[in-house]
């Protein structure tokens, strides 16, 4: 078993993903061969990621992480060194956890663009990605980090824009590349400043400038925080830097899609909590109150507008952005916590934050296959046009109900473990300072609670609309069961997210390595009580929760209608009949309530936000009342785009118009332009 | 560390008080509204008939329309064998506070709201939309009501907090208690789906909630959704009068302090209910786009607590 060490075994997921990349594009010509090569290898390579992560992550103490050269520098200051230490390594268990079930599900999956677009390309493609992300995660030096991240953005363009003979694909591509730059802009600028005060770009020697007291009192410090920030938090998905998401993620092939919204987005939060918890040292209050509102806006507006949305894919996607800001709740909490002076409700802070990022993770990309797969039966994304495929489609709809209720944070799946510890250590945060933001802990739990209804609603609209009832088109009707492969990529995530909500305190060892690093406490011992059955707050007295528990105890009262059955109705027979119809000749799908239908009281309500606008448009010959065709549309405004973005981009053109001006071709100004800050240069030089 | 008499004490209470607390509500609103009304233990004899008629189910119904009376039922069961009802120790308060109480409940409506859509009918994608949007609007204020009173017991485990409340009545007159349960009535009309918010009686098409969603069902499993709606009626009265009136529970579980504390708990039920049957006669029923200004009201009431809480700590 010695040669089984965390280096070993990632090396040898690179090299399979190596082996995706090339054995892909080798057999381009071939599609099923290609598609095979290309989703084995990354299977392969994701199984090793995952034990490389688990050895990481299994030791106690902590494990010392090695420092690897993938590759000897030639350039001073810049070298291509990985680091496995806990923080990477949990998150690479994120991302190979899912990179599992995606590729046993894209084996399936890829079929359906056979003869269509080249399935080679797809893989390639998928490995490169599935690789640079990897690296993202354990990159120990600016630049190496800085390359990754390029190579992850780029190869998501790609895979965004995809099918791009849709018009629809190759805009989402361009906003997600402009946005992504616009990002990677502000990381630079952050490394930057790292830079000068530490004097190189290992992620070492950041690391040690958390204890250096001149750093510490220094501005730049904040400006680091505002830079990363934005940085990061372009690529996370946080409002107002959101609305690329949204657009980009339901246009990629859904197995790419469920990668972006389950890991790609999670990299902004694992910058974040890099920067914050390991570089920066010491937080200043105000980073704890910034973090922790705009977690709480960003649940709240990504929810309602993901009640807004009729299609599918686009409608998860906006709830990534909601549970991007539930993590970011955490870290928040964690960031006021370390501030002032409790670094053990830090650590449960941020374990919620933690707990939430890979549950996300494996909900997220599970609701997501499911969509996948749906959209593939019914060749559409937009729910208006499914319905009736729970009868159709039964394997697919029950491991979409699972990612629906854990998604919805129901007892007792994942989802309502991580928002449970957030909820608690929100409460005990009002204890911890006097002053009047102490208000803002409980309020975020109300808005938590808010977008915890609010995204029960949402599932039970993509549910029951998508899954229930009659289907509304002739293709929901003749939808089929997806093959077995995109099945059991489902089967492992739901698995996953049952064993995430059944046995909490079994996953939160893991974490212990990671808080050690970060807060420098284990908690995981003290959130556990009986034998790990009960899950508890650190506090003494604090609340409990036990999902195993609440699920035995269910499953005994299922007792009760048992009982009941046999007692009262044994002679009682089930007829199955049609649906009450008023009267009149049958039930027709038109007459089901739609998405839109259903998400209008939720539009009223909140119509300072949404602005809605319908127009309705009848033709009848007696009455109104007696229409022949009626003509509905609604819409939406998406008020960050109209409000903000747009007015930027006008600005933008417009103040390029004016630079025209400059360029007006003739040699004589041109050179002038040259001379004038040659000059200038020289006066300051001297 | 399992109580096992208890569990099956509270199981059998809940089942069995539920409906008679649903009896007492509709024939004390009948007296009060001049009408004689049903018997009290009328819904009894119906769910006993529901119970034992034949049933028809939609052709166009799956397995979740069978799933969800089942799950309604026991979730209301769990949440409320969380809540400490005779006794200060709740039976399975160890396996989660107030946190998981509201998580049971929005279980069952989950998958209520589904059962609605499955048939393929209006009328119960109807109900699904509004119950789902009104108790979502509901939630902040129960949330932060909730905190009110979890921040002064530093716990979220219920018994603790019932525990914590013990002592000089007169502290029950602070001002911050009183708007958290003000606050928390509000939300009990709108979740029970009482009258301003709702109307139990009507099925008149266009104004129903509740019964929307169960149009489609009929036999066994309308009986384990009325006992289910009951039952969770029961859970929130329970949760609302022992929270904020923790007096008369058992402490220790011996038999007379318990029978001590029913009396108590049965007491404080009844006050209640004759609460909701006023509220219920003297106001008619509001328009679905006004309940959010009355559950903002509400969401007002929990911020004030709170601000009382911070302003002047105990």
């Amino acid at each position: 078993m010695h040669a089984l060490t965390p280096e070993f075994l990632l090396r040898s997921a690179w090299c399979a993903y190596g082996v995706g990349i090339l054995g892909s594009l080798l057999c381009l010509r071939k599609e099923r061969l290609a598609g095979l090569v290309g989703f084995s290898a990354a299977s392969l390579a994701s199984l090793c990621g995952i034990m490389a992560a688990l050895s990481a992550l299994g030791g106690n103490p902590a494990r010392e992480a090695a420092v690897v050269e993938l590759w000897p520098s030639l350039v001073p200051n810049v070298s291509l060194a990985v680091k496995l230490d806990a923080l990477s390594a949990f998150f690479l268990l994120v991302a190979s956890v899912l990179g599992l079930a995606l590729s046993v599900y894209s084996l399936g999956y890829a079929g359906g663009f056979h003869g269509r677009k080249n399935v080679g390309l797809l893989g390639a493609f998928y490995n490169a990605l599935l690789l640079a992300t990897t690296l993202v995660f354990m990159a120990n030096n600016a630049f190496f980090f800085l390359i990754a991240w390029e190579i992850m953005a780029l190869t998501g363009f790609c895979l965004v824009s995809f099918e791009h003979e849709q018009d629809e694909a190759r805009r989402a591509g361009v906003l997600y590349f402009v946005m992504s730059h616009i990002g990677t802009g502000f990381i630079i600028l952050g490394f930057l400043t790292l830079f000068q005060a530490s004097g190189g770009y290992g992620f070492d020697g950041f690391h040690s400038l958390s204890g250096n007291a001149k750093w510490l009192s220094s501005n730049s410090r904040n400006a680091t925080f505002v830079f990363f920030l934005v940085g990061f938090g372009i690529k996370a998905g946080i409002v107002p830097f959101h609305i690329w998401l949204p657009a980009a993620h339901p246009v990629a092939p859904s197995n790419v899609s469920a990668f972006l919204s389950g890991v790609l987005i999670k990299t902004g939060i694992y910058g974040l909590t890099r920067v914050f918890f390991d570089f920066l040292g010491a937080p200043p209050m105000w980073w704890g109150v910034t973090v922790l509102i705009l977690g709480t806006v960003s649940a709240v507006l990504g929810v309602l507008y993901a009640l807004m949305q009729h299609d599918l894919k686009r409608l998860l996607a906006y709830h990534s952005i909601e549970n991007i800001g539930i993590i970011l709740m955490g870290l928040g909490a964690a960031l006021l916590f370390l501030q002032n002076d409790h670094p053990l409700l830090a650590t449960l802070a941020l374990v919620a934050g933690l707990y939430h990022t890979i549950n996300h993770a494996l909900f997220k990309a599970l609701l997501f296959l499911g969509a996948g797969a749906v959209a593939q039966a019914t060749g559409t994304r937009d729910m208006e046009r499914m319905g009736g495929l729970a009868r159709r489609m039964p394997r697919t709809a029950f491991f979409f109900l699972i990612g629906a209720v854990a998604i919805s944070a129901l007892p007792p799946l994942n989802g309502f473990v991580s928002e449970w510890l957030t909820y608690q250590s929100l409460l005990q945060g009002f204890g911890t300072t006097t002053s009047l933001f102490r208000l803002l802990f409980p309020l975020s739990g109300a808005m938590l609670a808010l977008t915890g209804a609010l995204a029960a609603a949402c599932f039970v609209k993509a549910f029951g609309i998508t899954f229930l009832a009659q289907p509304r088109t002739e293709r929901a009707a003749n939808a089929r069961e997806a093959t077995s492969s995109m099945v059991a990529g489902q089967a492992i995530l739901a698995a996953s997210c049952l064993f995430l909500g059944l046995f909490p305190t079994v996953f939160l060892r893991l974490l212990d390595p990671v808080t050690e690093q970060l807060t420098g406490w284990r908690i995981a011992g003290r959130l556990s009580l009986a034998n790990g059955l009960v899950l508890s707050t650190a506090a003494p007295g604090g609340g409990t929760v036990s999902t195993l528990g609440i699920a035995a105890v269910g499953l005994c009262l299922l007792f009760i209608p048992l009982a009941l059955w046999l007692v009262f109705a044994r002679g009682s027979r089930t007829r199955i009949g049609p649906t009450w119809d008023c009267g009149l000749k049958g039930l027709t799908p038109q007459m089901e309530y739609t998405a839109t239908g259903f998400s209008k009281p939720i539009r009223m309500i909140f119509k300072a936000l949404f602005r809605p606008r319908q127009e309705v448009q009848r033709e009848y010959d007696y009455s109104p009342y007696f229409a022949r065709t009626i003509r509905f549309e609604a819409h939406v405004e998406e008020v960050f785009e109209t409000r903000i973005y747009r007015p930027l981009n006008r600005m933008v053109l417009r103040l390029s118009g004016r630079m025209r001006a400059l360029q007006a071709g003739s040699l004589q100004a041109y050179l002038i332009y040259i001379f004038i800050p040659l000059l200038l240069l020289l006066m300051f030089a001297l | 560390m399992l109580n096992l008499p208890a569990i099956l004490l509270q199981t059998a209470l809940l089942l069995a008080l539920a409906p008679l607390v649903t009896g007492l509500i509709r024939n004390w609103k009948a007296k009060l509204q001049n009408r004689r009304g049903p018997r009290l233990w009328q819904p009894y004899f119906d769910l006993a008939k529901f119970l034992r008629k034949d049933m028809v189910i939609s052709e166009h119904a799956s397995w979740v329309f069978r799933a969800a009376p089942h799950v309604v039922l026991i979730s209301s069961l769990l949440a409320g064998l969380m809540v400490p009802m005779a006794a200060t120790q709740a039976p399975l308060s160890l396996f989660g506070g107030v946190l998981a109480v509201i998580g049971l409940l929005a279980l069952g409506r989950f998958f209520l709201a589904l059962g609605g859509l499955d048939p393929g009918s209006a009328f119960g994608g109807m109900g699904s939309s509004r119950e789902m949007t009104l108790s979502a609007i509901a939630e902040p204020a129960l949330m932060l009501a909730i905190f009110t009173v979890a921040i002064t017991a530093g716990s979220t485990d219920l018994s603790r907090i019932v525990a914590t409340g013990q002592g000089p009545v007169l502290r029950l007159l602070d001002p911050a208690h009183l708007m958290a349960f003000a606050a928390l009535f509000i939300v009990l009309l709108a979740e029970t789906g009482r009258v301003p918010v709702d109307n139990p009686a009507t099925h008149l098409e266009l104004t129903m909630i509740h019964e929307g969603m169960l149009l489609e069902y009929s036999g066994r499993y309308l009986a384990f959704l009325e006992w289910g709606a009951s039952v969770k009626q029961l859970v929130l009265m329970a949760l609302l009068v022992n929270v904020f009136l923790p007096i008369g529970l058992s402490a220790d579980g011996t038999a007379a302090s318990l029978a001590l504390g029913l009396a108590f708990f049965l007491a404080k039920i009844l006050v209640l209910c004759a609460g909701v049957v006023v509220v219920e006669t003297v106001n008619a029923k509001l328009r679905l786009f006004r309940v959010p200004d009355l559950l903002s009201a509400s969401f007002v009431l929990a911020t004030l607590a709170l601000m009382g809480k911070f302003l002047f700590p105990q």
